[in-house]
């Protein structure tokens, strides 16, 4: 690695002192937050000449910013709305925004971001594009690649790509946009995206049941068998959903017809039991399940078959617990949280791999992240794919992160 | 030329009867659906199993001899012409329906399987196979992944890319890998999507996961004409912007309407409207989309519509969507030869770009009738010619590339659904700049590194800005 002193100097005579952040500790690594994209591709550019290595934050409250490295770059500072297009439904913004200006930001435009990824309110979309980290409203939205049109990122050698763009459908060349989506940065720096919307749901409702796990699984499965296409289905352990008990909850959005009707449905389905929450009780319910996964220190998903939710579960609390546990059955992840180290991870990865099971790391410390990897578990000949990618993306591994488990 | 002893090697694995060595037989492979590009390969083979399929990618790699998959070959982009130094491997023997998982609402399938017949093979569960493009009753899944294929209901449901949940992969090397898995969460990077779209130039899906969904229980479909183009654009966008999302808002415009009322598939609709918009809402519940439709509706009648018909049953519910679907056939009528266009705009811009559309046609006297996806903005302008006529063929090719630039201008792209294949190469320089490109020509070389397979498609390489790799 590059000496302190010497790349803290060449970052300020490359982008001037405003660019550089006061460390918070006298020998922390030195932060910058460029104000601009080209200032990235510049930045990547010097990176992968003097062979330093440059750790990717966000806002910093999603992945801890522990991962050894000559330079600290965060995105912040890319915090701007570019286009609000209503009419089209999408949005453009720059990498580093705070998921909760943007919603406010479209909401006052009528229209709406399905996307309750897990984390504090402030976490940028950069953050949440680059770790795939849907919430539960992917049930009825889809992941984070289901919401992209386009992205501009910048290659650890410093070149910035244009990809995909603010159309609906696009076919033109390859998609690089989605191969971004969950590559942890692997691929480059995400510095824009172009996302689509919906127009704001004119009813937005939620229900909850509590019960044992397998009460509410039962529940759960008759709910799936109504085929209400709800906005999220989840089943939260008493911990996640600061109840007493396990809790089961629907959501539906859209309009006020299709809500009224589906709410029917559910109590017959669940025989009367389905309690409706208030709009802020309901608000505030969705907001603490996702607020509480970044207050623990570890946080993975395993995507299994709907029917195998269960089962999965199971394997959950023998292996690391099932305190802190958010299950989306209808789309097939299981969000755990919690404190486990390296090896039982690692142990836990090989037991699904055999059921066909990937477990993706999405939050943990540097060393358990560096020792388990955030994939890991290839399927045969996908790991030198996704090598040969890394260094097309990043030939001189200039930004620092795990897409291959050490050990 | 193809080494003499690779197509004996071919046809112990095949049986002689699946190779097409003839010049006869091979000229029958040498267009797809697009009438102005043609190739004829060196061979054809048809292999009948996966393991065949395994075998002779591992011959065709171990000759050093580029080769070409196709399905049906109904591609509207040139992608599945081989050159006659190229083999071309037809997977319409791959035909299997290998799973159906109602349950999970999943299914697994070869890459030959037609794509109706997934969704007839799903029906008595109450699920179907929701990318529905317009040639689905000829068109294979493998076709679909190959070319990330949309279709009317996609705007609602996603395209092929949001149902592919995992791919088996023989890459150019012959070596054989999983993508993806059954949950659609993936072993690591998105290498799924990164395939799907790639038009065969990564290699061939073997066996390919998809998604199903719910048969909706309750339909409306909606006919509404206008007298005025312009009226009908707007009239789209207003039903984007109101929030509701149909399941499919598709346009066709006064040429293309007449083009269908005279043929065996007229539908009724109105021959003296400019443009008429077929509009489809669906959901679970009667009263919702009964609602939503009454919504619509009145939309459609305050952006101008003349009338606003809906279909009473499911035979006129057929009756109506039979005229859009068989819009190209129709359209065929016209004039000895037919392009079907592709492109996308941002939806707001649609009024302004069927305009200019139609300024192009008139500047280049060529007769271009409009059918689409207009909820998606997925324009397909279509132009009636005769191939045989030089300078009219040079007209339509003056023609395309000004669509396509009006279109790139508004803020779209040049393909939405159809691919680049060789047809649309000129056009990738005015969309990505030559870093882009360089990017995706290294991506390719991860996948293939000696770029055999679809060799000289999609990447235009004279444009790429070198990429150097470690």
């Amino acid at each position: 690695m590059g000496g302190r002193v010497s790349v803290a100097e060449r970052v300020r005579a490359l982008l001037g002192e405003q660019a550089l952040l006061d460390p918070r500790v006298p020998d922390e690594t030195p932060r910058v937050a460029p104000g601009s994209p080209d200032a990235i591709a510049l930045l990547l550019g010097t990176a992968h000449a003097e062979g330093w290595k440059v750790r990717i934050e966000g806002a910093g409250t999603w992945m801890p910013t522990d991962a050894p490295a000559d330079l600290a770059l965060t995105t912040r500072r890319l915090d701007r709305v570019l286009a609000v297009e209503p009419s089209d439904l999408t949005v453009s913004a720059e990498a580093g925004l705070g998921l909760d200006v943007l919603r406010r930001e479209l909401a006052d435009r009528g229209v709406w971001l399905p996307l309750d990824p897990p984390g504090l309110a402030g976490r940028t979309i950069g953050s949440v594009v680059a770790t795939a980290t849907a919430g539960p409203l992917r049930t009825g939205f889809g992941a984070i690649r289901d919401h992209l049109l386009g992205v501009t990122f910048v290659t650890g050698d410093g070149r910035m790509i244009q990809s995909g763009g603010r159309v609906m459908k696009n076919v033109a060349g390859y998609d690089l946009t989605r191969l971004e989506a969950g590559a942890f940065g692997a691929f480059g720096v995400l510095v824009l995206v172009h996302l689509r919307l919906r127009a704001l749901p004119r009813a937005d409702a939620t229900w909850v049941l509590e019960g044992s796990r397998a009460e509410l699984t039962d529940a759960i499965d008759d709910i799936r068998a109504a085929q209400v296409e709800p906005a999220a289905l989840e089943l939260l352990s008493p911990t996640a959903a600061r109840r007493d008990r396990w809790v089961a909850a629907v959501r539906m959005a859209g309009a006020p017809d299709a809500v009224a009707a589906a709410e029917a449905e559910l109590r017959s389905a669940s025989g009367g039991r389905l309690a409706p929450l208030r709009a802020e009780d309901a608000q505030r319910f969705w907001q603490h399940a996702g607020e509480g996964l970044a207050l623990r220190p570890v946080v993975f998903r395993i995507g299994g078959l709907p029917e195998g939710n269960d089962e999965l579960l199971d394997l959950l609390q023998h292996q690391v617990g099932d305190e802190w546990v958010l299950a989306s059955p209808g789309a097939g992840v299981v969000r755990w949280a919690g404190d486990v180290g390296a090896d039982r991870l690692h142990r836990l990865r090989q037991m699904l791999a055999a059921r066909e099971v990937p477990l993706t790391l999405e939050r943990a410390p540097w060393p358990i992240r560096h020792a388990v990897g955030h994939f890991g578990a290839y399927r045969e000949g996908v790991g030198p794919l996704v090598d040969g990618l890394r260094r097309t993306f990043d030939p001189g591994g200039v930004i620092v992160t795990t897409t291959e488990a050490a050990g | 030329m193809l080494p003499v002893e690779l197509e004996s090697d071919l046809a112990a694995i095949v049986g002689p009867s699946h190779i097409r060595s003839s010049a006869s037989e091979r000229l029958t492979y040498a267009a797809d659906g697009l009438p102005t590009h043609h190739h004829t390969p060196g061979a054809v083979v048809l292999p009948g199993t996966r393991d065949e399929l395994i075998a002779v990618v591992g011959a065709l790699a171990a000759a050093g001899v580029p080769w070409v998959p196709r399905g049906a070959g109904t591609g509207l982009s040139g992608g599945a012409l081989a050159t006659a130094d190229a083999v071309l491997v037809v997977l319409t023997r791959l035909n299997r329906i290998l799973a159906i998982d109602p349950g999970n609402q999943r299914a697994t399938v070869e890459p030959g399987v037609v794509n109706v017949k997934l969704s007839a093979a799903a029906a008595p569960h109450g699920l179907y196979y929701a990318p529905d493009p317009s040639s689905q009753t000829a068109c294979t899944i493998g076709g679909n992944v190959a070319e990330n294929a949309g279709g009317p209901h996609c705007l609602k449901y996603g395209v092929t890319a949001n149902h592919v949940l995992a791919l088996e992969v023989v890459l150019a090397d012959g070596s054989v890998v999983e993508l993806g898995s059954p949950s659609g969460e993936c072993w690591g990077p998105d290498l799924v999507r990164l395939f799907v779209g790639s038009e065969g130039n990564f290699g061939v899906a073997t066996r390919i996961t998809v998604r199903l969904a719910p048969l909706p229980r309750a339909v409306r479909t909606l006919l509404a004409d206008f007298t005025a183009l312009r009226a009908a654009g707007e009239a789209v966008s207003a039903i984007i912007a109101s929030g509701t999302v149909p399941a499919a808002l598709e346009m066709m415009d006064r040429a293309c309407i007449r083009a269908v009322e005279d043929s065996v598939y007229a539908a009724g609709y109105p021959r003296d409207a400019a443009a008429a918009l077929l509009v489809e809402l669906d959901g679970r519940f009667e009263s919702a989309v009964v609602a939503e439709a009454a919504d619509v509706a009145a939309i459609l009648r305050a952006h101008g519509a003349r009338a606003v018909r809906t279909a009473a049953d499911a035979r006129e519910r057929e009756r109506l969507w039979q005229g859009r679907k068989k819009a190209f056939g129709a359209m065929g009528r016209l004039a000895r030869d037919l392009v079907v266009q592709d492109a996308v705009v941002p939806r707001s811009a649609l009024p302004d770009v069927l305009e200019r559309i139609a300024a192009i046609a008139a500047e280049h006297r060529l007769v271009v009738s409009n059918v689409f996806h207009a909820g998606d903005g997925n324009l397909h302008p279509n132009i009636s010619f005769d191939a045989t006529d030089a300078d009219e063929l040079d007209r339509v090719e003056r023609a395309s590339a000004a669509i396509m630039a009006v279109c790139i201008a508004a803020g779209g792209t040049i393909t939405g659904e159809h691919g680049v294949g060789v047809d649309k190469m000129r056009y990738m320089p005015l969309v990505f700049d030559g870093r882009a490109l360089g990017a995706m020509h290294a991506v390719r070389r991860v996948f293939d590194p000696l770029e055999r397979v679809n060799p000289g498609k999609v990447i235009p390489i004279h444009a790429c800005r070198e990429w150097a790799a470690a």
